[in-house]
């Protein structure tokens, strides 16, 4: 089983985790008044990657943050993870 | 405590192997009542007592015995247990025996020795590869017959059909070095580990740990090399604060980032308490830092017509027999191999007595220390020679083995046959790399060795000794200490202390003395033209060569394919034995080396884990968490009959003298409407809404406004996905300019905070709110009917006259002298209240408002009553928000706000979804004024009624009810095009399930009180 670092929490069991799809800062929602092909396409298509992937990860039995994992879909080997921007900071984070 | 029995195991050593002749131990196998000894398993047990049939095979119940001695057996499989405690396809080599254990064999009727079904065997020809595949494309017609045969004949063991009296358990575990193995490569790492303060978890499959060095004749140091293992255990379990020894203890998985399964079979534990003391097994989940494994490696039998009769053994499991238990499998034996290890059961099967005939060897003229001795003590080398046959006895098993010259490839027979009870075979070993591949490491093939080897590029996890293809005992406990010493390194632990003195081997020892001729390959022996016998692959899925060359023949080129089409390694051990000697026979079919044939798959687990070690305690009341409501116990005592939803256990109906639930429901609601009743409603998802962005929030995930909603009242809201799909409704009650209480449905509590913290954190995190989940915080009652404004007034000073606490307003203050938060809001569509107060008070709230209610005639009601005044009233639920209706399906279409962006606005706009002519909400009443709609019933035009299905559908029934206020069954449904199409004509509600159908008229779908005015008073 994965361990996710939770950039908050630390690392923890991926069973405490649920996953959101891409890095939003790769998949991003679109404006509101975008074309329908647009919101379909954020909506319903999503990239497969094979080897490394920005995703959305949530400590959802945890702090509850959502953040980013870059993530190797092949190996499964995580390389880092980071707040999304406007998160409150980690604690004890260098600024 | 032994029973009479046969003569006391005929076939046990008068002394040697490391069992406990001093005490005795009773079993019964088949009905028939055995002995042993502490230190015995079940296969070595039985073999003592000279039973050598102990099984028929999965596909032609051909009568086998025992192959292996430990996990790699692939035909000892039993039925372990008696009454509720059974457990089939149990390993006898791993089971550990016990007084009192009872065993059973599979897969034979009417008994193991007369097996009906073995008449298969002749039948036999019937059965090739892919059998089942074209049996079932034979004309379906032909099923049925071939269908009971079949099943009576497939499968392996019987499964249980009581619950499984014994409990079992799962475990976490962290360490810095996890040791998988305990021979002496394991052994070396794991003191390596200990050694240095590292915090170390070995396990071992074996209840005696300490691998081949139990099973072989081995000196270290000048003594027995059970000596050593000895000192090694003692020194491990003296450092217990950092040490896990886990005997009988399978790792069966390697997982993601050093997370390991392991099954600890804690009854076959040398010190297992009784049966039904503690738990039966325990599911060990292991994070480990770093993993050295040490796994071993499996014996691979040899291929030849006839090699399946029971007494034909792997000669590694033939010494183990000897040498550990102290048990001789035959009396008159030869030895079958293509390498020089294999000579080495000469030697022991001679000093336990057997009489060592011959050693049968395919490869000319061989010379080397091992064949040298065996022929200077005088045992004939048949060097050339390979067994062409076998012939025996359906029960006792091999009898003798048939001589042929052996020449590149080709065989002539000799006309010799010898006479023999045990044939010791070896074709060589295959390192024990499942659980290395596991995670996708790909292992190379290895020409010298004839073998997979680790992938080179998936290290650590640290791999020693056998299972990374190392030879010769001093290098296995070389590489078992360097590979401890890396993993702690690696674990960012520092070398400290002396690391274990490697100790000395003798020279002689068979291990180190090296080969004098290569190992040859040898997939498969030739077929003679005249054979007895079949030349098995795979003897638990009975695949043989000939079935692997058909399925080449047919196509199945492919080792994935293979594996399908003939079963070969689909069995529980997974192929253990067969896997190599299967894919290089494919190799040769298709003219390719064998790397380009490669392996297939290895999968978790290694070996079979039982489903309850799985379930571990989550089974029965265990299953699952239990969510009471505050007030449950007062309800439980105002006679309350609950039902499970969700988590949660809610009460469904408050039945008096004997009511069925239909006429306590019809009570309850008509209670409510003509005075007033009370329901529990903390099941509802509340979520505390705080921050100067408040509003501004609503208004982006409701598909209404919210800015203009003033402090002090309540507004019901609609939220979509953001597909423009109803994802929850609910109310919101704005208690101050910058806080929000929000309700949601029960069902949908955790999914909407989910929504509304990935919409905060994700999209709008400039947005200054915080949501806080306070369902657990509150408790909360609902008072409904005319009645409910005058109870209320009984128990609070507040003002809750209508002027006051108009409809969607809301007060905070004293109610049942509890701090309160009242909400002026509507379910049922009376005049009605919720009455919120901090959970810890719930139970008081409803037991003061019971006392209080008595005189105005206040009824508890439940769930049931409920829901059918949500129907009368026309109020959609989680039947109607089933994840495929809009705001306009659901006749909220005018909730939309034109004025501002929500999620779900944007997809809400596609052509499709704005089609008039989707299904939108409608009432349904019969047109008979009282035959019930089923829900689940699919709307269908009068004109198509008579028709057989399939018939076009308009759409369909999503909730029912008798209608008990307004005198006559209602249904809500979805119909295309809506009301505005269908209203006043009538329907078909068909339920073809249940061959019912109704008329029903189409209404809108507000069947009480349509205009407002009682919930309004
Ligand atoms: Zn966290």
């Amino acid at each position: 089983m994965m361990l996710i670092p939770c950039p908050w929490c630390g690392p923890r069991p991926r069973v405490d985790f649920s996953y959101g799809g891409p890095d939003p800062a790769d998949h991003p929602r679109p404006a509101d008044d975008a074309p329908l092909e647009a919101w379909t396409r954020y909506v319903y298509e999503r990239d497969t990657p094979k080897g490394s992937a920005r995703e959305l990860w949530r400590h959802a039995a945890g702090c509850r943050q959502w953040f980013v994992v870059e993530r190797d879909t092949v190996t499964h080997e995580v390389a880092g993870s980071h707040p999304l921007p406007g998160a409150p900071r980690p604690v004890g984070e260098d600024l | 405590m032994s029973a009479p029995g046969p003569a006391r195991q005929p076939h046990r050593l008068g002394s040697g192997g490391h069992i406990d002749r001093s005490r005795t131990l009773s079993f019964r196998f088949d009905g028939c009542s055995l002995t042993g000894h502490p230190g015995d398993t079940l296969a070595s047990a039985l073999l003592a007592n000279g039973v050598r049939l102990v099984a028929r095979s999965f596909k032609y119940h051909r009568p086998r015995g025992i192959q292996g001695e430990g996990a790699e057996d692939p035909s000892g499989l039993v039925a372990l247990g008696r009454g509720d405690r059974h457990e089939p396809n149990t390993r006898a080599t791993l089971t550990t025996l016990t007084d009192g254990l009872v065993a059973r064999s599979q897969n034979r009727w009417p008994s193991l020795r007369w097996d009906a079904a073995a008449l298969t065997a002749v039948a036999s020809a019937f059965m090739p590869a892919g059998f089942y595949y074209k049996t079932f494309i034979t004309p379906p017609q032909v099923w049925p017959l071939a269908g009971p045969i079949l099943r009576r004949m497939a499968g392996m063991g019987r499964s249980p059909t009581a619950p499984d009296p014994d409990r079992y358990e799962h475990r976490t575990a962290h360490c810095d070095v996890l040791v998988v193995g305990a021979g002496p490569a394991g052994l070396m790492a794991a003191q390596a580990a200990a050694r240095c303060g590292a915090r170390v978890i070995l396990a071992d499959e074996r209840a005696w740990m300490g691998g081949c060095l139990l099973k072989e004749k081995t000196r270290l140091d000048g003594r027995p090399g059970t000596a050593w293992v000895a000192d090694a255990l003692e020194e491990l379990a003296s450092r217990d604060d950092r040490v896990t020894l886990l005997p009988a203890t399978t790792v069966t998985g390697q997982h993601d980032h050093g997370f390991w399964l392991a099954a600890d079979r804690i009854y076959d534990r040398p010190d297992a308490p009784a049966a039904g003391e503690g738990p039966r097994q325990r599911l060990w989940h292991i994070r480990a830092t770093q993993t050295v494994l040490a796994t071993g490696a499996i014996e691979r039998p040899l291929v030849f017509a006839g090699n399946d009769r029971a007494g034909v053994m792997l000669a590694g499991a033939a010494r183990a027999f000897v040498n550990q238990y102290g048990v001789t499998p035959g009396r008159r034996a030869v030895v079958f191999t293509s390498h020089d290890e294999g000579y080495r059961t000469v030697f022991d099967l001679r000093g336990a007595g057997i009489e060592v005939v011959a050693v049968v060897d395919p490869r000319p003229e061989v010379r080397g220390p091992l064949p040298d001795r065996a022929r200077a003590v005088g045992v004939r080398v048949l060097d050339g020679h390979v067994i062409g046959d076998t012939r025996g006895h359906p029960t006792r098993g091999l009898e003798g083995v048939a001589l042929h010259r052996y020449h590149d490839g080709g065989m002539v027979p000799v006309g010799e046959w010898i006479e023999a009870d045990l044939l010791a075979m070896s074709g060589g070993w295959s390192p024990t790399l499942h659980l290395h591949a596991q995670t996708g490491a790909r292992p190379v093939w290895d020409d010298d060795l004839l073998a997979f080897r680790p992938d080179p590029w998936r290290m650590p996890p640290w791999m020693a000794g056998g299972c990374a293809g190392t030879r010769g005992l001093d290098a296995v406990l070389r590489q078992g200490l360097e590979a401890g010493r890396n993993a702690v390194e690696a674990a960012g632990l520092r070398l400290t202390g002396a690391p274990p003195p490697v100790p000395a081997i003798d020279r002689d020892e068979p291990s180190e003395v090296g080969e004098g001729t290569p190992q040859a390959p040898l997939w498969a022996v030739p077929k003679p033209a005249m054979a007895g016998g079949k030349r098995f692959v795979d003897i638990q899925d009975d695949v043989t060569a000939e079935d692997i060359a058909l399925a080449h023949q047919e196509g199945f080129a492919t080792v994935e394919h293979l594996k399908r089409y003939t079963a070969l390694g689909m069995g529980t051990d997974q192929g253990k034995t067969s896997n190599v000697n299967g894919l290089a026979l494919l190799a040769e079919a298709r003219g390719e080396p064998i790397p380009m044939v490669g392996t297939t798959t290895f999968r978790v687990p290694y070996t079979p884990i039982t489903m309850g070690a799985l379930a571990g305690e989550s089974v029965g009341p265990r299953f699952a968490p239990v969510r009471r409501s505050p007030m449950h116990e007062a309800q439980a005592e105002a006679g309350a009959v609950f039902q499970t939803v969700g988590p949660w256990l809610r009460p469904r109906y408050f039945p008096r003298d004997g009511e069925t639930l239909a006429e306590a429901v019809r009570r309850e609601v008509l209670a409510t409407r003509a005075n007033v009743g009370m329901v529990d409603v903390s099941f509802l998802g509340k979520i505390d809404i705080q921050g100067p962005d408040a509003a501004e929030f609503l208004n982006r995930v409701y598909i209404n406004g919210w800015k203009s909603l003033p402090v002090g009242r309540v507004r019901y809201g609609l939220m979509l996905r953001e597909d423009g799909m109803a994802l929850d409704d609910g109310t919101c009650a704005r208690l101050a300019e910058d806080h929000v209480a929000m309700t949601t449905t029960t069902a949908n509590a955790g999914r909407v905070m989910a929504h509304l913290e990935h919409a905060l954190q994700v999209h709008w995190p400039d947005l200054d709110v915080r949501l806080v989940s306070t369902t657990d915080a509150w408790a909360a009652v609902a008072i409904a009917g005319p009645k409910s404004r005058q109870l209320l007034d009984l128990v609070t000073d507040l003002d809750v006259s209508n002027e006051a606490l108009p409809f969607m307003g809301l007060t905070v203050g004293p109610v049942c002298g509890l701090p309160a938060r009242v909400f002026r809001i509507s379910f049922s569509g009376e005049l009605a209240y919720e009455i919120n107060v901090p959970a810890g008070y719930g139970d008081a709230l409803w037991r003061r408002l019971t006392q209080a209610g008595a005189a105005l005639g206040l009824v508890p009601y439940g769930s049931e009553a409920l829901g059918v005044m949500r129907i009368e009233k026309g109020h959609v639920a989680g039947a109607e928000l089933d994840g495929r209706t809009t705001p306009h399906d659901l006749g909220l279409g005018r909730m939309v706000s034109t004025k501002k962006s929500f999620i779900g606005k944007r997809l809400l706009q596609r052509p499709a979804l704005q089609d008039p002519d989707r299904p939108a909400l409608v009432g349904l009443v019969p047109e008979d004024g009282r035959t019930a709609i089923p829900a689940g019933s699919q709307l269908i035009a009068t004109e198509h009624a008579a028709e057989a299905v399939p018939i076009p559908m308009l759409g369909h029934v999503s909730s029912a009810c008798s209608g008990p206020s307004v005198g006559h069954p209602v249904a809500l449904g979805f119909l295309k095009g809506g009301l505005a199409r269908w209203e006043g004509q009538t329907v078909v509600a068909a339920y073809p399930l249940k061959g019912t159908q109704v008329r029903a008229r189409v209404v809108p779908p507000h069947f009480h009180d349509p205009d407002g005015s009682r919930q309004n008073a």
